[in-house]
C-alpha cells in the first residue's frame, strides 16, 4: 500500500517545485550524499558501510564518491564507533555513524548515555557534540527478539539527546539533514519496514525541524498520535474508520525528543479523544509520557479515557503468529478508536 | 635528547624543571584538597593520584598545547600536566560556578577542550573508545596532533579498551594508550583479576608497541611516552605505556584499605617520585636544594591562592542549571 501522506499533499502543492518519486530509503541516502557534499566536516562510519554499501544498502555508491576516509568500514565494535563519533564532534568533525540494529545499541549504551549525552552539560558547555547515530528497527519480518525491539522509550528518557523516527521518505531525508545540522548527539532510528515505500519529494534542498509533529491525515473526531512505520497502520486504520463516517486526525511526532506535544494537544483540544500508538512494549512507553502530558495540561477537552495502542510486555517473539499477536495493527487502532468514541 | 656524563638519554634541564614543577604541583593541590575534603568543604568524592604524579608530568612534558588529553576519575594529576589552571580547577572540585565545568562536573569531570583536555571521566574505561575519535579528527583534517587516553590496568578489563585499541591498530591512529597500572582495580590487586601481569604485554594482541615503565621515574616515564608521541605524530600509529605505580591514598577519599598491608604502603612510600626526582636534580646540580625549596614555596602560594579562589568563588545558581543540556 503507498501511503497518502499529508507531508506528500504539502509537497504537491507547493506546485512549482520540482519533484522527483524516491524510497525512504534512497530518500536517507541522499541525505547523506548532500550533507557530505555541503560540508567536508560529516564523515560516515559503522560496520560494513564502505564498498559493500550498508547491510541495507542505506550508504550505497557513497564509499566511491566520497572514498575510504569518510565512508569508513569499522570492525564490529559498536562502543568504539560512538566513541569514534565523540571524540570526533568534540574536535571539530560532524560524524554520522551506524549501528546496524537498534537493539545493538545496547552494547554501546554507556557511549551514548555517560558520554555523548551528558558531555556537553557536564563539562559546563565547553563543547558541543554535532554528531549522529543513524539506527534502523521495525518489528514485523521475523527477525526475532534481539533484532526487533524498539529501543526509543530508553532514548526519549536521555536529557542531552534527540531522538528522531522518520515514518516516510519525505520526512526522513529532511530531518536527516537537519540531524546532521545540529549541534546535538541525534539518535536517529529508522525503520527497515518503511525503507521501500515510496514518494514523491522536492528535488532540491530541504531540511524539517526537529521536534516539529506532522499532521498526517487531519479529522475531526479523534487524535492518533503514531510515530515511524506504525503512522502507516494508524493512516490505514483511519480510511476504514472513514467507511464509518469516523474522521480520525493522525499526528505523527517524527522526532520524540524534543517532543512536539504542542501540537498533540492542540489536535485533542479539537477532537477531544486520544489514541496513542507504538510497537514498543506499553508500559513505561512512549505513550505513557504522551498520555501522562495531555492528561496534565489538557485534561479538562478528554471526553473519554486515553488509550494506548501498543505491544504486550514481553519480547518481540520469532514466529509469525507471534508477531502478529505482538504487533499493534489496523484493527487494534479502529478497536481502540472505537473504544474511546463509545 | 641529550645525554648526561653516564650516557643516559635525559631530557633537556627546562623539561625537567618543568616535570619538577608538574610533580609538586600536583601533590600539593592533592594534599590542599584532600585536607579541604577532610573538612568537609568539597561535596561528592574525591579520588587522589598522590604517588603517581610521575606518569601524568613525565606524559605531559611530551604533549604540545594542541594535543588532546582524556582523563579518568583520578584526573587532576593530569589535567595539571596538560596545562590546567589550578584556580578553575579547585573551583570546579568545591561545585562552584567559576569553576571549569560550573559545577556541573566536579572532581571526575574536570574539562577544558581549548586546552586539549576532553575531559577527566567517572566511568572505567569509558574515555578509551572517544580518544580514538579526536586521533581521528586530526587525522582527517591533516594536522599532527596526538592523542593520549589515560586510563588504570583495571580498565584494561573493560571491553572498550579491546574496542578502542584494536580501531586505534588497525587504522593507525595518532594515540598513545598511558595506562597508570598502580596495582590496583578499586579494592581488588591485579593478581585477581588479570592474568598477565603487564598491560603491555597486552598490545601484541593489536600488533602494536606496548612498553612498561618505571612509573615512579619521571624520566623513564617521560622516554617511554616521546618515543610513543613520535610514533603516532609521524603516522605510525597507536602505543600502550605502561608505568608502574602506586597510590598513596585510598581508591577515594575516606577509603579505609583494608585490601592492602601497612608495609606495602611504606614500601612504595620509599619509592616516592617525587623525592627521588628531586635527589636526582640536586645530585645532577640542576636544581639545588634552596632552589627547590623556593620552586616549592612558589607552588604553595599557587596552591593556597586556587583554593581561596574556589572558596570565594560563588556556588551556580539553580535557575541556570538547565542551561547546556543542549547546545
Amino acid at each position: 500500500m503507498k501511503p497518502e501522506t499529508h507531508a506528500e499533499t504539502k509537497a504537491d502543492r507547493a506546485g512549482e517545485k520540482t519533484m522527483k518519486e524516491t524510497s525512504y530509503l534512497k530518500a536517507v541516502t541522499e541525505a547523506l550524499r548532500e550533507e557530505m557534499l555541503r560540508d567536508e566536516k560529516v564523515f560516515i562510519a559503522g560496520e560494513d558501510v564502505g564498498e559493500c554499501g550498508g547491510p541495507f544498502a542505506a550508504t550505497r555508491n557513497l564509499f566511491r564518491e566520497f572514498g575510504p576516509k569518510r565512508v569508513r568500514d569499522t570492525p564490529i565494535s559498536e562502543s568504539a564507533i560512538i566513541g569514534l563519533a565523540i571524540g570526533a564532534a568534540a574536535t571539530g568533525m560532524r560524524p554520522v555513524v551506524e549501528i546496524m540494529f537498534s537493539d545493538f545499541i545496547a552494547t554501546c549504551w554507556d557511549q551514548v548515555v555517560n558520554q555523548a549525552a551528558k558531555m556537553r552539560f557536564m563539562f559546563g558547555g565547553s563543547l558541543t557534540l554535532p554528531l549522529v547515530i543513524r539506527t534502523q528497527m521495525g518489528a514485523g519480518q521475523n527477525a526475532g527478539p534481539q533484532h526487533s525491539q524498539s529501543i526509543e522509550a530508553w532514548a526519549m528518557h536521555v536529557p542531552g539527546l534527540k531522538v528522531v523516527m522518520p515514518s516516510t521518505a519525505y520526512d526522513a531525508k529532511g530531518l536527516l539533514k537537519a540531524a546532521i545540522r545540529d549541534d546535538n548527539p541525534v539518535l536517529f532510528i529508522e525503520n527497515r519496514i518503511c525503507y521501500k515505500l515510496r514518494q514523491s519529494i522536492p528535488e532540491e534542498d530541504y531540511v524539517l525541524p526537529l521536534g516539529v509533529a506532522d499532521v498526517k491525515r487531519e479529522g475531526r473526531d479523534v487524535t492518533v498520535v503514531a510515530v515511524s512505520n506504525l503512522v502507516h497502520k494508524a493512516l490505514a486504520a483511519a480510511a476504514l474508520l472513514a467507511g464509518e463516517g469516523i474522521e480520525a486526525e493522525v499526528v505523527d511526532p517524527r522526532s520524540i525528543l524534543p517532543l512536539d506535544i504542542e501540537t498533540i494537544k492542540k489536535s485533542v483540544r479539537k477532537t477531544s479523544r486520544l489514541v496513542i500508538v507504538h510497537e514498543d512494549v506499553r508500559f513505561a512507553g512512549m505513550g505513557a509520557e504522551i498520555a501522562a502530558a495531555v492528561s496534565e495540561e489538557v485534561f479538562d477537552y478528554l471526553d473519554a479515557p486515553i488509550k494506548r495502542v501498543a505491544a504486550p510486555f514481553m519480547p518481540v517473539p520469532f514466529s509469525k503468529p507471534l508477531e502478529e499477536f505482538y504487533l499493534p495493527n489496523e484493527e487494534k487502532i479502529v478497536k481502540a478508536v472505537h473504544e474511546v468514541l463509545q | 635528547m641529550a645525554r648526561n656524563g653516564c650516557g643516559e638519554a635525559v631530557p633537556p634541564k627546562e623539561i625537567q624543571l618543568a616535570m619538577y614543577r608538574t610533580m609538586l604541583t600536583i601533590r600539593m593541590f592533592e594534599e590542599s584538597i584532600s585536607e579541604a575534603f577532610a573538612r568537609g568543604l568539597i561535596p561528592g568524592f574525591i579520588h587522589l593520584c598522590i604517588g603517581q604524579e610521575a606518569t601524568a608530568a613525565g606524559t605531559g612534558a611530551n604533549l604540545r598545547a594542541d594535543d588532546y588529553i582524556i582523563s579518568t576519575h583520578r584526573g587532576h594529576g593530569h589535567c595539571i600536566a596538560k596545562g590546567a589552571d589550578v584556580r578553575l580547577m579547585a573551583a570546579e572540585i568545591f561545585g562552584r560556578a567559576t569553576g571549569y565545568c560550573k559545577g556541573r562536573g566536579g572532581s571526575m569531570h574536570v574539562a577544558a577542550p581549548a586546552l586539549g583536555i576532553l575531559g577527566a571521566n567517572g566511568i572505567v574505561g569509558g574515555g578509551l573508545p572517544i580518544i580514538n575519535g579526536a586521533a581521528l579528527s586530526a587525522q582527517m583534517r591533516g594536522t599532527d596532533q596526538v592523542a593520549v587516553c589515560f586510563f588504570g590496568e583495571g580498565a584494561s578489563n573493560e571491553g572498550t579498551f579491546h574496542e578502542a585499541v584494536n580501531l586505534a591498530a588497525v587504522w593507525k591512529l595518532p594515540v598513545v594508550f598511558l595506562c597508570e597500572n598502580n596495582g590496583y582495580a578499586e579494592f581488588t590487586p591485579l593478581s585477581t583479576h588479570m592474568a598477565v601481569k603487564s598491560v603491555a604485554d597486552r598490545a601484541a594482541a593489536y600488533g602494536i608497541e606496548g612498553l612498561t615503565v618505571d612509573g615512579n621515574d619521571v624520566l623513564q616515564v617521560y622516554e617511554g611516552v616521546r618515543g610513543a608521541v613520535e610514533r603516532a605524530r609521524r603516522g605510525d600509529g597507536p602505543s600502550i605505556v605502561e608505568g608502574l605505580t602506586y597510590r598513596w591514598h585510598g581508591h577515594y577519599e575516606g577509603d579505609p584499605q583494608k585490601y592492602r598491608s601497612q608495609e606495602e604502603m611504606e614500601k612504595w612510600r620509599g619509592r616516592d617520585p617525587i623525592a627521588r626526582f628531586s635527589e636526582r636534580l640536586a645530585a645532577q646540580g640542576i636544581l639545588e636544594a634552596a632552589s627547590q625549596e623556593r620552586v616549592r614555596m612558589e607552588v604553595k602560594k599557587e596552591i593556597d591562592a586556587a583554593l581561596q579562589y574556589a572558596q570565594d568563588s560563588p556556588l551556580p545558581s539553580p535557575e541556570e542549571a538547565l542551561l547546556e543540556v543542549y547546545a
